[in-house]
């Protein structure tokens, strides 16, 4: 049985309520002649949890790495329309996206620590983003962190070692830690539960819930349970019907209304199971 | 003519013969073989083996002989087999310098270079500059003792004056061995910085990192277990190095730490001399097996050292 | 949660920090580059040094003016009628000899002629200067050459000749050439390949083929690992002991009955590079005999053939391509090679070529070595000359290498 999220707004497909914290506008995301992603619009709510959900190669992670340009790194990459930060295109010309990824962190799927300690792992992304204290200031950032990733008391006493001795759930939580010792406004994450058991899926999906208050959170999943329990408003992408393996939103709305009363018959069809 | 008994008692035996054919046959040639290729395999084993049974066997003549005394030869500073001094601190004084000077200027040469090519190079230039330095390596080490002698050490003297710069010193032969083992250290740190995962590079690019940053601070220490190892076998390499000090660095030991002034290194010695008149069972002629079993061991525990670094600080990344 | 200070820097602050970083990152990122090109620059050097030794103007000087000897210019005459001069000027004795060891009617009309420059004229090369100075202060030496040597002449000479490569060894360094020890080399190239061909590619086999993952199997791969570090000297050094001294009855061919030799061959000199260069081939063999898909295997015993006739029928031949091109690159290792071939006892003077695997031997490095070790200029232009026929030897071999490595490699299975 699919559990719902409890509904406070009822949308129409893809306006928002709220605050807007990043606002797609038809978006076109290429790799050199090939696109990938075709027409998005969206806007995403502020310090709300968006999940977009989807079959394997409709373009999610796509979508979600060109939040923080991490495609920028492919060099065949290449982005027509615009995603607005707070009103600002994360694309224009002179936006730096160095800035853009202090801005927009992002968990990845399989937990990447760094090979240092636990308390470098945090306290280095703080460091080369200016950061400018005593150690004592440090100390304390490095706790918040690890409070606000709800892996304090388990790590308390081992600070100074390895990040790679935790488990794979404290280790993904450490990984949430460093992203929010920088102060993001929105944070991404990529299947960030897809490597981990039942029990440390459970304890990430309800530090989500604590971190929706302070930072906007982007989910892409292929579990439609956890979009479903986790997510304010979930997205749905599918590849275009011309079979060119392009892909697009087709349905934007709030959780409830798309698993349980979708508009569009190809999203009914996936989240009942019974394709993909 | 066959009866028909005859027909069938020899089905039966064919059949028969067929049955036992299945167990398994000895095969002549395949085991002749099998201990061929097996001797093949070996022959790494006993190869070793003869090293160090030659290298000891001499050596051993060279320390009984009553002449020679196992403890001045580690611990006195002269090495003139007229006057039947045998301190081998002289030799191994110029090849310490030797070393140092080279390591000094490959590993940073090495490690910036493989940077670049791990972390910023496009896959084109990668393809054009990693050949251009394989090429570097594959220089004959007489070609480099030539360009030591004619090219730098002249150049050496024209900066630092001819007063302080012999003729032939220790810098230039380091210099050279430096660039000549810089593609080996390139080489091997930058298969270390490529085996660093990219989802490390991704979780510090997420954070608003540069790539100096990532590179420096990130990747650098990930694979710093493959550096050292490059850094050790550069080492290895630059100690057993011959022909670049025999035709720059000079002849003759000669125990000081001053890069301009000539001097002899371990393998540069036993180059000198066994290229004269050496007659076999003379003292001579053991104390360069004395020498050439000390290098051997020198550059064998660096070799060791290095593939135990790998193995036991291999970073996991998983 | 909000009221905490953010101990970062934001706004405009944010800005001129990030740049800041920005500009660290080009600067560093120019320094890789710069150590990268060093290497490459390094390379020019070397190259520009030795090619600016191999050619240059140099000062020469005639002991017997060509003018007594011939109203043309000697350049001119034809071989007959320089073969005739020095029948003229030469004595009986001398004029056989040079006939015996090559016949007139077998040397090139620039042999004859260089032999009437250096037995008749007596050509004697006083002085020369390195390409650069030949080409920028052509002046300035004329006039020093005017001044201290008024009987000299200058003349552009190319150190690096067809007849440089064909002539043999000489005490003038103007009248040396490399044939001996270019001969030397390629003999001791090939016997050391008959040696460790072999045994490097049986060996791979048995590693491959034969061996389990078993303590023989690590201890083997050790060893090879730790042969391959081992510096080529002390393999000079085992040689010396095994091949020249303990084994000298075999390689001296005193076994085999002949008298004048001792240890000192091209036999032990093989043998012991052999054992060099082992380590790459069974490396690079074992790579090519692994590279071959295991359905092959499985075909050839699935048809009942032996592990043997599998492996030579149907494994060696499709590793070829790479055991040729690891033993191409363990060639090109061998040829470079000195110290080792210093210590076996290679000479540095032979002027006769090489008849047999128990003769004495030389080769290019040696003969590079030994030139550049005497002090007389001359020496260094002939050494440069001899450098530079070594590296394109070196160069058309891996160049052949990595043609053939993309060649074979596009094939696919």
């Amino acid at each position: 049985m699919i559990n719902v999220a409890s509904a406070t707004q009822t949308h129409t497909n893809g306006h928002a309520n709220g605050p807007v914290a990043i606002e797609v506008r038809n978006l076109k995301f290429f790799y050199g002649n090939f696109k990938a992603i075709t027409d998005v619009n969206m806007q995403i709510e502020e310090k709300r949890i968006t999940a977009i959900i989807g079959p394997s190669g409709c373009g999610k992670s796509t979508l979600l790495r060109a939040f923080n340009r991490m495609n920028d790194f492919v060099s065949s990459a290449r982005v027509e329309g615009e995603i607005l930060l707070h009103g600002r295109n994360l694309y224009a010309e002179d936006v730096d996206p160095v800035e853009v990824r202090r801005r927009v962190g992002m968990v990845f799927q399989k937990p990447n620590p760094f090979p240092k300690s636990i308390y470098e792992n945090i306290a280095w992304g703080a460091r080369i983003n200016g950061f400018k204290g005593t150690k004592a200031d440090m100390d304390d950032l490095v706790e918040r962190s690890l409070r606000g990733a709800a892996l304090w008391e388990e790590v308390k006493d081992k600070l100074k070692e390895s990040g790679y001795s935790l488990s794979g759930g404290q280790q993904q939580r450490l990984c949430i830690a460093r992203t929010i010792a920088v102060k993001p406004e929105i944070i991404l994450m990529d299947e960030p539960c897809s490597a981990l058991d039942p029990m440390a899926t459970l304890k990430i999906e309800e530090l989500m819930q604590e971190l929706k208050k302070d930072y906007t959170i982007i989910i892409v999943t292929h579990n439609m349970q956890q979009a479903a329990r986790v997510s304010d408003k979930t997205a749905m992408m599918m590849l275009t019907p011309d079979g060119k393996r392009c892909g697009t939103v087709i349905e934007f709305d709030a959780t409830n209304i798309i698993f349980t009363r979708p508009k569009d018959k190809r999203t009914e069809d996936y989240v009942s199971g019974r394709f993909g | 003519m066959a009866t028909s008994t005859d027909i069938q008692t020899r089905l039966a035996t064919t059949s028969q013969l067929r049955l036992n054919q299945l167990t398994k046959k000895f095969r002549l040639g395949e085991s002749v073989i099998q201990t061929l290729i097996f001797t093949c395999g070996a022959i790494s084993i006993v190869i070793t083996s003869a090293i160090v049974v030659v290298l000891g066997q001499e050596a051993f003549l060279f320390f009984s002989n009553p002449e020679v005394n196992l403890i001045d030869f580690f611990t006195t500073t002269k090495w003139s087999p007229n006057i039947l001094q045998f301190g081998i601190w002289p030799l191994v004084t110029s090849t310490l310098v030797t070393s140092f000077i080279a390591i000094l200027t490959a590993m940073p040469l090495g490690l910036c270079a493989a940077i670049f090519l791990s972390e910023y190079a496009t896959e084109r230039v990668k393809g054009l500059l990693k050949p251009t330095l394989e090429v570097l390596a594959g220089v004959p080490t007489v070609v480099y003792g030539y360009f030591a002698l004619t090219f730098v050490t002249p150049f050496l003297r024209n900066i630092f004056g001819r007063e302080t710069v012999e003729i032939y010193n220790m810098l230039s032969a380091g210099l050279v061995i430096g660039i000549m083992i810089m593609p080996l250290v390139t080489s091997m740190s930058e298969d270390a910085l490529s085996a660093v995962p990219r989802a490390l590079r991704e979780g510090a690019y997420g954070l608003g990192a540069t790539k100096l940053e990532t590179a420096i601070q990130v990747v650098v220490p990930a694979a710093f277990s493959g550096i050292v190892a490059a850094f050790i076998i550069g080492i290895s390499r630059a100690f057993g190095e011959t022909m670049i000090v025999a035709i720059a660095a000079g002849a003759g030991p000669k125990l000081t730490l001053n890069p301009f002034s000539a001097a002899e290194t371990m393998a540069g010695h036993i180059v000198r001399i066994s290229g004269g008149d050496l007659s076999y069972a003379s003292l001579d002629y053991e104390s360069l097996f004395a020498i050439a079993l000390l290098l051997f061991v020198i550059t064998l525990t660096l070799n060791l050292i290095s593939r135990y670094v790998v193995n036991r600080f291999r970073e996991q990344y998983e | 949660m909000s009221t905490e200070k953010s101990y970062m820097p934001e706004g405009a602050q944010l800005k001129a920090f990030i740049d800041s970083r920005h500009r660290w990152g080009m600067i560093w990122q120019s320094v890789f580059l710069l150590a990268t090109c060093i290497g490459i620059l390094a390379l020019t050097a070397l190259i520009y040094n030795v090619v600016d030794s191999a050619f240059g103007l140099v000062v020469v000087e005639d002991r017997i003016d060509p003018a007594t000897i011939s109203t043309r210019p000697l350049e001119e005459l034809s071989k007959d009628e320089l073969v005739a001069i020095l029948q003229a000027n030469l004595s009986e004795g001398a004029f056989n000899k040079l006939n015996t060891d090559q016949p007139y009617t077998s040397r090139s009309k620039e042999n004859v002629l260089e032999v009437v420059y250096e037995r008749v004229v007596r050509r004697e090369v006083e002085g020369s200067y390195s390409l650069t100075d030949s080409l920028l202060r052509r002046a300035e030496i004329e006039q020093e050459v005017a001044q201290e040597n008024p009987n000299a002449k200058l003349i552009f000479r190319s150190w690096l000749t067809p007849q440089f490569l064909t002539t043999p060894m000489a005490s003038k360094p103007e009248f040396a050439g490399i044939r001996t020890a270019l001969l030397g080399s390629i003999a001791l190239v090939m016997l050391t390949m008959l040696f460790a061909l072999p045994v490097g590619i049986g060996a791979a086999v048995y590693l491959h083929e034969y061996a389990s993952q078993s303590f023989i199997y690590k201890l083997i791969e050790t060893n090879i690992y730790n042969l391959a570090g081992v510096p080529s000297i002390v393999y000079g050094m085992l040689g010396l002991a095994v091949f020249v001294r303990a084994l000298e009855g075999l390689t001296s061919g005193a076994w085999f009955g002949v008298t004048d030799s001792n240890g000192r061959t091209i036999l032990s000199a093989s043998m012991t590079m052999a054992l060099l260069i082992l380590p790459i081939i069974i490396v690079n063999a074992k790579e090519a005999i692994k590279a071959v898909p295991d359905s092959f295997r499985q075909a050839a015993y699935g048809l009942g053939a032996t592990k043997w006739q599998t492996i030579w029928a149907h494994v060696l031949p499709n590793a070829l391509p790479g055991i040729l091109t690891g033993s191409i690159l363990a060639i090109s290792r061998a040829i470079g090679e000195t110290a080792p071939l210093v210590v076996v006892g290679a000479s540095t003077f032979i002027t006769v070529d090489p008849d047999s695997v128990f003769s004495k031997f030389t080769a290019l490095p040696i003969q590079i070595y030994s030139w550049t070790a005497r002090p007389q200029a001359e020496f260094r232009n002939i050494a440069a000359a001899a450098i530079i026929a070594l590296l394109v030897l070196l160069l058309t071999m891996n160049a052949s290498a990595i043609i053939l490595r993309n060649r074979f490699s596009r094939r696919s299975y």
